[in-house]
C-alpha cells in the first residue's frame, strides 16, 4: 500500500507541528501542514488523509480552557466530518493541547454525540511544568491488552516528557471511569521508573488514576499528554550524556505503529 | 446591552489558584482567609437574546465537567454568597482584553453574529475576618495592578467606557516653537514627555526655522522617537570626555588596566564594533545593522540572536512588562533579513532581595516578590505560546534592584542564507501586518530613556501594554510563508517608536508617505498622532512590491492575520504622513536620522579604595560556608523558574537546562540542534556578575565575557565559531561616574573580545536605570550580560556537568587567585573590598581550546566550570548532579595567592578555572591535550555519595552529604 496520509492540523497557536510532521516521516508517512480554515471552507477535504494529527500549542492562546475555542470549532464546523472520518476506521492522534482539543470536543473517550464526559483542568501544584515522567503502558484491569492500535508493542515503561500548565485528568462520573477501565481505554499512566504508580511527583498534575493518556473504543483514537515526538531520537533523552544512546526514542514506536497499521 | 456570566468551579473541585492564594495572603502577612472562591466573569457587549447567551455560557465558557454558570441580564446585580465579601476585578477602558479574540471567535462558531464586544473580569469571594478595605489593600498587593486594572462594586463596570469612546475628529496641531526661548523649549520638551534636551531642542527649532514654519505635534513626536535614547543611542554614539584617576596596581592584582583620560567620539565604533571589525571572522554575515547579529550556521542557514531589556515597564507592570519584552525580542530575530524562525529563548533576570521586608521599599516600587513573580509568568506565558524554548538564562539579586528590576530576553533564529538580506524599492508599498493599533506604550521609547520615579506610574501608564502572543504566533507561521515564497522584499518590526520607527527606518535611504487613516485600530478615537507612535504589540511593518501585494494579502487573510497597506516607499527623501487627505507630517529623512546634534557628555571613574581581604580568622571547617554559598539566592537552584519554561519544545533541546542523575543539576549552557536533517548545534550560555563591576567594571566586562565562554566549552562547544552579545543596564549617564564606569566596561568588552578572537555581533544599551523618590536616587550596580553563541560541527560530541563514574580523576584548569572581591564568599562573610577576578586573556584562550580538543576527542566525561562561589560550589554542584561523591586535595591546586588559607582557594572566583572529569584510561591523552595550559591533578569521583575536601594542612575542611548538599542548594528558591 502506499504511504499513508497525515493531516497535520494548523491553527493560531499550535506550535508543535513540524516536531510532528517529522515525526510521522520519518516512520514512513506523507504529511501535509493544513490550516483549519481550509478544511472549514472546503478548499480541502479531510477524507483525503488516513491520519489526523493535533499536536501540542496552545490553540487560540488556550483561553477560556485549553483546547476549549478549537474543540468548539471542531464541533461546529467539521462534525460531519470528523464522524465519517472516525467511522471510516482513520487513525487521530491528539498529543498535549492536542489531547485537550478532543476530549474537550468530546471525541475522547468517545460517543456518538460527541458528548463531553472528561476533561483536563489546571494541574494541581497550580504551574506549568516541564519535565521528563515515566509511563505505565495498557494497564488496570485490561481484557483486551493491546486496545490502542498506537501503542502496540511498547515496553511496559517508558519515558517521555511533559510540558502543560492543564494536564489533570478528570473523567466527568465514576462510571465513565469504570467504562475506560473496563474497555482498557486507559493507554498510559503516570509511575515511577520501575512501573509503580504514586502521587505528586509521580503523578506530575494529580490526574485521577494518574492518567496520562486514553483511547477510544475503538482504540483508534488516541490523547495523551506528554509529548511523544520529543523523544524520537536518543539525543533527546535528558541523561543520554550519562547513559549512552540508543536507536531509537520511546516515542518514535507510537508513530511507526500508526503507519503500520495501514500497511 | 449586555449579558454578564459567572463562571465557578462546582463544589468539591479543587482550585489550585484558590489554594495558591489563600497562601500567598498568609505569607504577605494578612492574616488566614478561611476561603477563597475565584470566578471568571464574562460581558457579553451586543445584541443577543437570553437564550444565545446561554448557550454561550453552557458550550462554549464552562467546563460542564467541573464548572457551572449563572447568568445575569444589564439590570441585575449578582447576589453575593451569605458570609462572603467579594472583590471584582477589571481591566481598564483602552487596556488590551486578552481573552476578548477567542471569545468572539468561539461564539462565532457557535453561529450566534449578536455579540459585538467582550469584556471579562474576576471575582475573588472571601470568607475571612477581614473587612473590605483590608480585602482591598490584599487585592493592591497581590491581585491586580492599578496601572491597567480597578476594582469595582459588584453593580459597577463601566462598560460604557470600552463601547462608547467619542470619536476623534481631526484637528491639526502645531506646536509653537519658532519664537520660544530656552527655558520655553526645555518645558515643551519636558511637558510633551520628548525627554530631548535643550541641544536638541534648539536644532529642530533651527530647522524649522529654515522652513519657515511651527512643526506639528506628530513631527516633534516623530522626532523625540527617533532621537531617543531607547532608539538612537546617543551615549554610546555621541562624544565622551573620559577621565579616570588612581588606576595603579593594587596589592594582589595580577594587572593593571590604564585607559588613559581621553576624548571617545563613538564609544561603540571605538570598543565594541572596533574589536568586530578588526577581528574579520569570515563567518560574520551581518553585524550591528539588523534587528539581530547574523552568522553563518552551515551550507544553507544562518543564525541570528538578539537580546534586549525591557526594565522599566517590568517595574510598574511585572506581568505586562515582561510578557511584552520577551514578545518585543522575538520580533527581532523575524525582522532581520527577510525574517528568520526562532529557535530558542534565553532570560536573564535581576531582582530585589525576595525577602525584603515591606517597610525597606521605596515609595512606589512593588515588592521584588510580585515582581519576580509577575516576570517569571510574563516571560513564561509569552515564550510557550509561541512554541519557542527557554532554554537558557539566570536570576540574581541585589538591593539595587528593588525598584529598578533588570529583564533581559534574547532570542536566537535561524533563517535560510539566501533570506539574509532586505532591500526596500522604490515604489514599494508599506504594508502593516498582525495585531491592531491602540493607544498602548504611547511614549514606551522616549520613557525608557529617563529614570523612574516614584510617580513614572501615573506619569507614563500609556507605557505599559499586555501582550498577545497568540496574535504574534500566527503572524509568525503567515510570514514565514510569505517569505518563502518571496512576496515582501524587507521586513521590520514595530518596536519602541511603533510605526514612527519602522517606517523612518525602512524609508532611511529613500523616503515614504503613510496614509494613517488606513492603519488597522483596535477601537476609535486616536489621533494620528497616537496612530503613528503607538507601541501596539504584534505589529511587523513589510515592503512588498505592487505586484506581490495581492497575493501576500490573500495569504495573510487565508489565516486570520490582517496585513494593510498604508502608504508607499517613495524616492522623495522625506517623511511624509497624511491623514485624511492632510500633511501632518513631512520631514527630510536626512534630518531626522542625521540631524540630531552629537551629545558630550562628562565621564569619569576613580578605582575605589577598598581593603584587600576581611578581618575574619582561618577555620578548619568550612562546611557551613559551602551549605550556605549553595543557598545564596544567585548560586542556589532555579528549578522553580526553569520548569515553568517550556525548553523542548521544538524537539531541538540536546543539552537541557537542568542535566544528571535526577535531572536537576545546573547545566552551563543550553545545545540545540535546530535542523532534523543535521547534527550540527548550537551552544548558547550567558555571563553576567554585576558584583565585579563595584570593583572595576573593565573586568566586570572581562569576567563575564570570560564565563560566558567558557560555559560555552563546558558543554563541548568551541571558539572556532563563536559569537558574543553585549547589553548594558547602567544608570544615569548623565552622571559622570555611571558613564565613567560604563566606558570602562565597554573597553573590557573590546580587549576580551580581541583576545578570545570571538566578535560581538549585536548588543543593546538601557539606560537611566535609576529609581528616584523624593530627593534619593537608586542606581542599579551597572551590569553587562554577555550571551554567547557558538556553532556545534555535532551535538553528539557534547558533554554535561554532572559527575559520570566512580575512580574518575578529577583535574582543575586554571590558576587560582586570592581573587575574592565581588565574590560570593565575601557577600555572606558582609564584606564589601578586595581584588576583583582578573583575566589573563592568552592564557585563558589556551585552556578553552585545549579543553574544546579534549572534549572533542572524548577525553571527558564531565565539566563545570568555577564561578560564582568558586571551586568548592562548582565540585558540589558536579557531584550531587551527579549522584556521586569525590575526594579532592588542596593542594593539589595551583594557587598563586598571597596568603596560603583554605577558604582563598575554596571560595575564590578567578575566572577561566574548570573542574574536569577524566577515566583513568585517558589521564595521559588528556594531559597532553592540556598541555599549554596549566592543570592540577586534584582528586578523583567515588561512589560513596560525599564531598570530602581535604585541606591544605591535610585534614578534612569540607565534609559534607551529597543529599545534604542538595538540599541547601535547593530549598532557599523551591518555589517564590
Amino acid at each position: 500500500m502506499a504511504k499513508p496520509k497525515v493531516l497535520i492540523l494548523k491553527t493560531a497557536g499550535i506550535n508543535c507541528d513540524r516536531e510532528t510532521a517529522f515525526a510521522f516521516e520519518s516512520a514512513g508517512a506523507d504529511i501535509d501542514l493544513v490550516h483549519i480554515n481550509e478544511l472549514v471552507s472546503g478548499g480541502r477535504a479531510l477524507s483525503a488523509y488516513q491520519i489526523l494529527a493535533i499536536s501540542g500549542g496552545f490553540t487560540y492562546g488556550d483561553d477560556i480552557a485549553a483546547g476549549k475555542v478549537l474543540a468548539n470549532e471542531l464541533k461546529c464546523k467539521l462534525f460531519g466530518e470528523l464522524k465519517k472520518f472516525t467511522g471510516d476506521g482513520k487513525l487521530i492522534i491528539g498529543i498535549c493541547n492536542g489531547f485537550q482539543v478532543l476530549v474537550k470536543a468530546g471525541l475522547l473517550p468517545g460517543n456518538d454525540e460527541f458528548r463531553q464526559e472528561a476533561t483536563l483542568v489546571n494541574n494541581d501544584c497550580g504551574v506549568f511544568q516541564d519535565k521528563w515522567i515515566h509511563l505505565k503502558c495498557q494497564v488496570s484491569g485490561v481484557k483486551c491488552q493491546d486496545k490502542c492500535v498506537w501503542t502496540k508493542g511498547l515496553p511496559e515503561v517508558i519515558y517521555l516528557p511533559i510540558a502543560h500548565g492543564e494536564g489533570k485528568f478528570i473523567p466527568k462520573s465514576e462510571e465513565v471511569l469504570q467504562r475506560l477501565k473496563d474497555n482498557g481505554q486507559i493507554v498510559f499512566q503516570y509511575c515511577d521508573a520501575r512501573g509503580q504508580l504514586g502521587d505528586y511527583p509521580v503523578n506530575p498534575n494529580g490526574s485521577v488514576d494518574s492518567i496520562a493518556g486514553i483511547c477510544d473504543a475503538s482504540g483508534r483514537v488516541f490523547g495523551l499528554m506528554p509529548h511523544p515526538e520529543r523523544h524520537l531520537i536518543s539525543l533527546q533523552h535528558p541523561r543520554w550524556t550519562r547513559e549512552g544512546c540508543k536507536r531509537h526514542g520511546d516515542g518514535f514506536p507510537i508513530f511507526l505503529n500508526a503507519v503500520n497499521y495501514f500497511k | 446591552m449586555y449579558w454578564r456570566i459567572e463562571v465557578e468551579y462546582k463544589e468539591g473541585v479543587y482550585d489550585p489558584f484558590s489554594e495558591g492564594l489563600k497562601e500567598e495572603i498568609r505569607d504577605s502577612g494578612f492574616g488566614d482567609v478561611e476561603d477563597v472562591r475565584i470566578k471568571s466573569v464574562y460581558f457579553l457587549i451586543g445584541t443577543l437574546s437570553a437564550a444565545q447567551a446561554g448557550r454561550i455560557g453552557e458550550e462554549l465558557l464552562i467546563d460542564s465537567v467541573i464548572q457551572e454558570y449563572s447568568i445575569y441580564g444589564e439590570d441585575k446585580t449578582p447576589p453575593v454568597t451569605p458570609g462572603y465579601t467579594a472583590i471584582q476585578v477589571l481591566y481598564k477602558p483602552g487596556v488590551m482584553e486578552p481573552v476578548e479574540d477567542s471569545t468572539l471567535k468561539g461564539i462565532r462558531d457557535l453561529g450566534i453574529t449578536g455579540v459585538s464586544s467582550v469584556r471579562t473580569a474576576k471575582k475573588f469571594l472571601f470568607k475571612s475576618g477581614l473587612s473590605r478595605p483590608e480585602l482591598l489593600k490584599v487585592a493592591e498587593k497581590l491581585l491586580y495592578n492599578k496601572l491597567i486594572q480597578i476594582v469595582l462594586p459588584e453593580e459597577e463596570h463601566h462598560l460604557h467606557d470600552f463601547s462608547g469612546l467619542p470619536d476623534y475628529k481631526f484637528n491639526l496641531k502645531t506646536v509653537e516653537l519658532l519664537n520660544a526661548g530656552g527655558k520655553e523649549l526645555t518645558r515643551l520638551s519636558s511637558q510633551g514627555q520628548l525627554y530631548l534636551n535643550l541641544e536638541e531642542m534648539k536644532a529642530i527649532q533651527a530647522y524649522f526655522k529654515k522652513l519657515k514654519r511651527n512643526p506639528t505635534d506628530c513631527e516633534l513626536e516623530t522626532l523625540a522617537q527617533t532621537w531617543s535614547e531607547h532608539c538612537g543611542h546617543k551615549t554610546f554614539r555621541g562624544i565622551i570626555d573620559y577621565k579616570e584617576r588612581s588606576v595603579v596596581k593594587g596589592a594582589g592584582e595580577r594587572f593593571v588596566k590604564k585607559i588613559g583620560n581621553k576624548v571617545i567620539y563613538n564609544l561603540l565604533k571605538s570598543t565594541i564594533m572596533k574589536a568586530t571589525d578588526e577581528l574579520k571572522k569570515p563567518y560574520c554575515v551581518s553585524v550591528f545593522k539588523d534587528n539581530s547579529g547574523i552568522i553563518k550556521f552551515d551550507e544553507k542557514f544562518n543564525v541570528c540572536f538578539k537580546v534586549e531589556t525591557h526594565n522599566h515597564p517590568s517595574a510598574l507592570e511585572p506581568y505586562g512588562g515582561a510578557n511584552t519584552g520577551i514578545g518585543g525580542v522575538i520580533r527581532d530575530p523575524m525582522g532581520t533579513g527577510l525574517g528568520a524562525k526562532p529557535i530558542l529563548n534565553t532570560d536573564v533576570f535581576c531582582f530585589g532581595p525576595l525577602d525584603a521586608a515591606n517597610s525597606s521599599l521605596p515609595v512606589g516600587a512593588l515588592h521584588p516578590r510580585r515582581v519576580a513573580k509577575g516576570v517569571v509568568s510574563g516571560v513564561r506565558d509569552y515564550g510557550n505560546r509561541m512554541g519557542i524554548p527557554t532554554a537558557n538564562g539566570a536570576v540574581l539579586f541585589d538591593e539595587r534592584f528593588i525598584g529598578n528590576p533588570l529583564v533581559y530576553c534574547g532570542t536566537v533564529g535561524i533563517l535560510p542564507k539566501e533570506r539574509s538580506f532586505k532591500r526596500v524599492r522604490e515604489g514599494d508599498l508599506v504594508v502593516v501586518v498582525g495585531g491592531r493599533t491602540g493607544r498602548d506604550g504611547i511614549h514606551g521609547a522616549t520613557f525608557s530613556s529617563g529614570e523612574l520615579t516614584h510617580e513614572s506610574e501615573t506619569v507614563s501608564s500609556g507605557a505599559v501594554q499586555i501582550g498577545n502572543a497568540i496574535t504574534e504566533k500566527k503572524m509568525l507561521d503567515c510570514l514565514l510563508k510569505c517569505r518563502d515564497a518571496g512576496l515582501y522584499g524587507a521586513i521590520t518590526d514595530c518596536g519602541a517608536g511603533g510605526l514612527s520607527s519602522a517606517v523612518g527606518e525602512m524609508g532611511q535611504g529613500l523616503g515614504a508617505r503613510v496614509f494613517l487613516e488606513r492603519v488597522p485600530l483596535k477601537y476609535h478615537g486616536l489621533t494620528y498622532t497616537e496612530i503613528w507612535i503607538s507601541e501596539a504589540q504584534e505589529r511587523m511593518v513589510l515592503a512588498v512590491s505592487k505586484e506581490k501585494a495581492g497575493e501576500l494579502l490573500g495569504a495573510f487573510a487565508k489565516e486570520d492575520v490582517e496585513a494593510t497597506v498604508i502608504g508607499e516607499f517613495a524616492k522623495t527623501g522625506k517623511l511624509e504622513l497624511f491623514y485624511q487627505d492632510s500633511l501632518v507630517c513631512s520631514l527630510d529623512m536626512d534630518f531626522l536620522h542625521d540631524g540630531g546634534p552629537k551629545i558630550a557628555k562628562k565621564a569619569f571613574w576613580a578605582k575605589p579604595k577598598v581593603l584587600a581581604r576581611p578581618k575574619n580568622k582561618p577555620k578548619k571547617d568550612y562546611t557551613k560556608e559551602l551549605l550556605k554559598l549553595l543557598g545564596h539566592p544567585n548560586i542556589a537552584s532555579k528549578e522553580w523558574v526553569i520548569r515553568q519554561y517550556d525548553h523542548e519544545v521544538q524537539g531541538a533541546t540536546v543539552i537541557k537546562p537542568l542535566v544528571g542523575e535526577a535531572c536537576d543539576g545546573p547545566s552551563d549552557a543550553c545545545v540545540v540542534k535546530p535542523r532534523f536533517d543535521s547534527l550540527r548545534g548550537l551552544a548558547v550560555s550567558n555571563g553576567i556578575n554585576f558584583k565585579y563591576g563595584d570593583l572595576d567594571p573593565y573586568w566586570m566586562a572581562a569576567s563575564c565575557v570570560d564565563e560566558a565562554l567558557r560555559q560555552i566549552v563546558c558543554v563541548g562547544g568551541s571558539l572556532k565559531q563563536a559569537a558574543i552579545l553585549d547589553n548594558f543596564c547602567w544608570g544615569n549617564p548623565d552622571k559622570a561616574d555611571r558613564l565613567g564606569s560604563l566606558v570602562r566596561a565597554a573597553f573590557g568588552c573590546y580587549d576580551a573580545s580581541k583576545g578570545f578572537g570571538v566578535p560581538f555581533i549585536s548588543g543593546k544599551d538601557s539606560l537611566y536605570n535609576e529609581f528616584s523618590v523624593n530627593k534619593k536616587t537608586i542606581s542599579i550596580p551597572g551590569t553587562l550580560l554577555i550571551s554567547a553563541i557558538a556553532v556545534m560541527d555535532d551535538v553528539s560530541g557534547a558533554v554535561t556537568m554532572d559527575l559520570k563514574s566512580p575512580e574518575s580523576l578529577l583535574y582543575i584548569v586554571g590558576e587560582t587567585f586570592e581573587e575574592l572581591g565581588g565574590s560570593h564568599y565575601f557577600d555572606i562573610l558582609k564584606f564589601k573590598g578586595g581584588v576583583v577576578p582578573q583575566v589573563d586573556f592568552k592564557k585563558s584562550k589556551a585552556s578553552m581550546d585545549g579543553l574544546s580538543s579534549a572534549v572533542a576527542k572524548g577525553l571527558v566525561r564531565s565539566v563545570h566550570d568555577c564561578s560564582e562561589g568558586g571551586l568548592a560550589v562548582a565540585l558540589a554542584e558536579m557531584s550531587f548532579a551527579g549522584g556521586l561523591g569525590a575526594n579532592i586535595f588542596l593542594s593539589d591546586v595551583p594557587y598563586r595567592g598571597r596568603q596560603k588559607r583554605d577558604d582563598l582557594l575554596l571560595f575564590s572566583e578567578s575566572n577561566s578555572r574548570f573542574i574536569v572529569e577524566v577515566q583513568r584510561s585517558c589521564q595521559k591523552a588528556f594531559e597532553r591535550a592540556m598541555k599549554r595550559s596549566c592543570i592540577g591533578l586534584i582528586g578523583c569521583v567515588i561512589a560513596s555519595k560525599e564531598l570530602k575536601v581535604f585541606g591544605l594542612d591535610g585534614d578534612a575542611c569540607i565534609s559534607e552529604s551529597m543529599a545534604n548538599l542538595k538540599e541547601a542548594w535547593q530549598k532557599t528558591l523551591r518555589s517564590i
